[in-house]
């Protein structure tokens, strides 16, 4: 490979070359006058003299150098640019191609970057931070951890800084007569000390505000919410905000650009951990090591790794399981790096970054082999001019480095408009994903200095991949062949063909491995709308009530709850109506507790422990989901009355085995209750969950005055709205019901991972299509216009035009056929990559393969015709003369 | 086309780029050789400054005249030993002419004045 050495050459010419030189030179001199009768003293001093002074010597030498490569390289640019502005065409098209590839590889890496790896603006050293989680021997997924555990876990563990914990939760403030919801997190007191941000006004949280039931009602507020409901107040330090009911002291307010620490949502507020039962409608968990519900990050100390942390943390948690048998049997503790984060939207956007990534990356090198293609027809075109500068003497490192110029020139520009997209796209993934009423959402692309550079790279990476191609093809000229053939363009040589076939080849395989997989995708999209989660989505509408912050206690809330079910179920067009703790599909946490069941043991070292919901009568019914047996709660299942529960088919099938259970009894948090109803299954929390156990008990045997409403109705959510708040308020003026949406709503909330999947992926393989079309295009026009003398020949012994459009077209379609053949194999190793993505469809689905198929045959035949039809065309006499 | 940026080469300046060029016409040499051949040829009477030579090689590398490689010597010693391209000899044979010219039009005037 002579060309690398001697681009290496043109690169490496240091003053130690020439000081090497200058050695050689003296040696030389001096063994002359050795030969002469000097000494070899002497000699050396006379040589070193003769040489005269050095240094002079060495500077003009590398001036000589360093003047030349600046004068080549200004004269590259100049060149490059002369060139690419004479074909504006081939020009516009290549930078179009690049800015597309490059802008989309941005954006995703801005997007990984600002999601996953370095998600919270201002913390510090994000690098050390981890996700702590609990588990359950025996259960799948992860657990939230109770504060007793948290609390045991910092003292104990020496490999951790700081740990960090913090709960999500949300209040209603109101703003005038208008309430609004807001979100924030319960923290632990060293919250903002230990991820390093400070308040610009105020404080942030003293050691043990974090303990005592209710003890501290202080708050910190973001610069947002201080901004426009306080108006920037510089005296709001000492004011109270009601939250959640009660008036707390703002006490800071937290710089500019810091929304918290949650991937997803940008927070209003925080409070100490202390408030916890102020926002879990009165539940105390402080003390309660079997209630498990803070979240949160470990910054583990410099040069800790995660193993040796999760190491200590399952000493300590397998220490806690021992001394606290009861509570944490089989409960471990497990960290993520911070991109896997379970708890927050980075884990469900992990695999659909990943697979943009592998999207993206697949359209950039599509693109790249259109300009590679383009690059290519234009060296051959310039053959000849190549072929006279190397035979006057030019450096081929010098033509490499000429057209290395250009594509560096070339994917440049396109890298400056690839940020331009990338800054335009920064927000397309909050937008793309559907509110919740309440959250801000924050999902932003994260330009950095990271980013960046790995957009340099990528940059230089694909200036390498579609230049050097040419490069090193033009490098291999045969000098004396290429002066011999007169013509102007020489093109052709079997060697350049097979290499422009094999990129579009390649161009043709990723597009179907893409156009697979959005096929894939869609096809999930369309099962994961039709599923079913066991409900009635069309019909049921759902919003909140929320009488434990409007002051009521139990015996005034259960009052409000009877009669606003009365008066709803009176209204016109509504059926039903009924109260619950939970609406399913919704981001907040059911209630969980260990259970026990006659005639079930589990292992000794499990503990069964299953979710349920606190449901008020007619729950089932207004939901839609049936009974198989027995009967649902009543009026009647009231505090006086014996406790009941109904149970879902899962948890029937796990602990009676199949047997109906109506009439056997289970033990929860160690009260039994009756069974009373076994319900069909439903979804839970998302579509995607794989069936755990759940059952609902009656939600007067286990009050929450925190309720979601539910209304079986065939109105719309804005025609029934009014009548609502009409009905709430003439019970209690003070009351307001949250947003009012269908279930359907509610449950489109949960698939926006797989939305956001399918609209880049879709977006991205209709960009690979159209990017390997023009690939095939102009790939089989420059063989049309290549082979035009054969072509006229064969038509002037008689060939007919169908003839000619066959040939051609079964060229292109060949080359279409091969490129199928390659991404079919590709397809079927790499779909199985979109994992948990997929619902409920193969990742080998034939229909996916056969769309795909279709479409790329389509674009192929479009692609082939056009040069086909100019092949018919060909006057033959013309093209024979010429 | 850009406009050239190295100066026309000077009367002197052209007179050791022949020098140099001819030398290497007989066979890739290294600088110390090239101004020995230069001084022997000359019976001593052209003294080749090293302060000259190096940046003239390099110079006329760089404009493709001669292409240079770091090679062992018979004395195993590293040497960069200078080739002439077809570009130099071209250029030889055009300063030759011209020199040629100059030293007749030259002896031309000196006898007849």
């Amino acid at each position: 490979m002579g060309w690398v050495r001697r681009l290496r050459s043109t690169f490496s010419r240091t003053a130690g070359d020439f000081d090497e030189e200058r050695r050689f030179h003296i040696d030389e001199r001096t063994d002359e006058y050795v030969r002469n009768g000097m000494s070899r003293e002497e000699a050396r001093r006379a040589a070193l003299k003769r040489f005269g002074n050095a240094t002079l010597a060495k500077e003009r030498t590398l001036d000589v150098d360093v003047f030349r490569w600046i004068e080549d390289l200004h004269r590259d640019t100049g060149y490059a640019l002369r060139m690419l502005w004479r074909s504006p065409g081939f020009t516009v098209l290549a930078i179009v191609c690049l800015t597309l590839g490059i802008g989309a590889n941005v954006a995703v890496f801005s997007w990984i970057e600002g999601i996953l790896l370095r998600p919270y603006p201002l913390v510090v050293d994000q690098d050390r931070l981890f996700a702590v989680t609990g588990t359950n021997r025996g259960a799948p997924g992860h657990t939230d951890v109770s504060w007793p555990d948290w609390l045991d876990l910092q003292r104990a563990s020496t490999l951790a800084e700081a740990f960090i914990g913090e709960k999500i939760t949300g209040t209603t403030l109101s703003i005038g007569d208008r309430a609004e919801r807001a979100s924030g997190s319960m923290v632990s007191a060293n919250y903002f000390d230990a991820i390093g941000v400070r308040p610009v006004l105020g404080r942030s949280f003293e050691p043990g505000e974090d303990s005592g039931r209710n003890a501290h009602p202080v708050t910190v507020i973001s610069y947002e919410m201080w901004h426009d409901r306080f108006h920037g107040d510089p005296g709001v330090i000492g004011k109270t905000q009601v939250l959640s009911g009660l008036p707390h002291t703002i006490v800071g307010v937290a710089p500019k650009g810091f929304y918290g620490t949650f991937v997803g949502y940008a927070f209003q507020f925080w409070v100490p951990a202390s408030m916890q039962s102020q926002f879990d409608a009165g539940v105390y968990k402080l003390e309660d090591r079997g209630a498990r519900w803070i979240e949160g990050y470990v910054r583990l100390k410099p040069g800790v790794t995660i193993e040796q942390a999760q190491a200590e943390m399952s000493a300590i948690a397998a220490r806690l399981e021992a001394d606290y048998p009861e509570t944490n049997r089989g409960r471990g503790v497990k960290l993520f790096p911070l991109w896997q984060t379970p708890f927050n939207n980075a884990g469900a956007l992990l695999p659909t970054l990943a697979v943009a990534l592998v999207v993206v990356l697949s359209v950039l090198l599509i693109a790249c082999a259109n300009v590679g293609n383009l690059l290519l027809v234009r060296a051959f075109a310039r053959q000849q001019e190549m072929t006279i500068r190397l035979s006057v003497g030019a450096g081929r490192g010098r033509l490499v480095k000429q057209l290395m110029t250009e594509g560096l020139i070339l994917s440049a520009i396109a890298a400056a408009g690839g940020l331009l997209v990338a800054n335009w796209l920064r927000d397309a993934l909050a937008l793309l994903t559907p509110p919740r009423g309440g959250v801000v959402l924050r999902l932003p692309g994260e330009l950095d200095w990271r980013v960046l550079a790995v957009s340099a790279g990528v940059c230089l990476g694909s200036t390498v991949l579609f230049g050097l191609v040419p490069a090193m093809l033009t490098s291999n000229i045969d000098l004396a062949g290429a002066l011999r053939s007169e013509s102007g363009g020489v093109i052709g040589g079997r060697s350049r063909a097979s290499v422009r076939s094999t990129l579009v080849l390649v161009q043709v395989s990723l597009s179907f491995v893409l156009l697979v997989g959005a096929g894939l995708l869609i096809q999930s999209l369309q099962a994961v709308r039709n599923a079913s989660p066991g409900f009635s989505t069309d019909g049921v509408l759902t919003t909140g009530v929320d009488l434990f912050t409007a002051g009521y206690d139990p015996q005034r809330a259960k009052n409000f709850q009877d009669e606003l079910i009365d008066r709803l179920q009176a209204l016109g067009g509504v059926e039903s109506a009924a109260l619950s703790r939970m609406t399913p599909f919704s981001y907040r946490n059911y209630s969980t507790a260990p259970i026990a069941v006659d005639g079930y043991d589990a292992p000794p070292d499990q503990q069964p422990a299953a979710d349920y919901n606190e449901i008020g009568p007619g729950f089932l019914a207004t939901m839609g989901i049936p009974l198989v047996s027995g009967r649902e709660f009543t009026r009647a299942d009231n505090e006086r009355a014996p406790l009941v529960a109904v149970v879902d088919e899962t948890m029937a099938a796990q602990f009676w085995r199949g047997v109906d259970p109506v009439g056997r009894r289970v033990q929860v948090k160690g009260r039994w209750m009756q069974i009373v109803g076994l319900a069909r299954n439903a979804r839970y929390r998302n579509l995607l969950e794989t069936p755990k156990p759940f059952f609902y008990v009656a939600l007067r045997q286990n009050f929450s005055a925190t309720t979601a409403l539910q209304l079986r109705t065939a109105q719309r959510p804005a025609a029934l709205a009014p009548a609502l708040v009409r009905e709430i308020h003439a019970l209690d003026a003070n009351v307001a019901p949250s947003e009012l949406i269908t279930m359907r709503e509610q449950v489109d909330r949960t698939t926006a991972a797989q939305r956001i999947s399918v609209t880049i992926l879709v977006v991205f393989g209709a960009l690979a299509l159209v990017l390997a079309a023009i690939g095939l295009y102009g790939v089989m026009a420059s063989t049309v216009s290549q082979s035009s003398r054969e072509l006229a020949l064969r038509m002037a012994l008689g060939a007919g035009a169908s003839d000619l459009l066959g040939l051609v077209l079964s060229q292109g379609l060949a080359l279409t056929a091969g490129g199928v053949v390659v991404g079919l194999v590709a397809a079927l190793q790499v779909t199985r990559l979109l994992g948990y993505l997929l619902y409920k469809v193969s990742p080998r689905d034939p229909l996916a393969f056969a769309s795909a198929f279709v479409v790329i045959a389509v674009a192929s035949l479009v692609a082939c015709f056009v040069p086909a039809w100019r092949a018919v065309r060909t006057d033959p006499l013309r093209a024979l003369r010429g | 086309m850009l406009r050239r940026r190295h100066k026309k080469p000077d009367a002197l300046q052209g007179t050791l780029d022949l020098l140099v060029l001819r030398t290497l016409r007989r066979g890739p040499h290294h600088g110390y050789g090239i101004a020995a051949d230069i001084q022997s040829i000359s019976d001593d009477i052209l003294r080749v400054e090293e302060g000259s030579l190096y940046p003239a090689l390099h110079r006329m590398e760089h404009l493709g005249w001669i292409t240079a490689e770091w090679q062992t010597t018979a004395n195993n010693r590293r040497a960069r030993l200078y080739k002439l391209t077809r570009a130099g000899q071209k250029r030889l044979d055009e300063e030759r002419a011209k020199w040629d010219q100059l030293t007749k039009a030259v002896g031309k005037v000196l006898r007849f004045a």
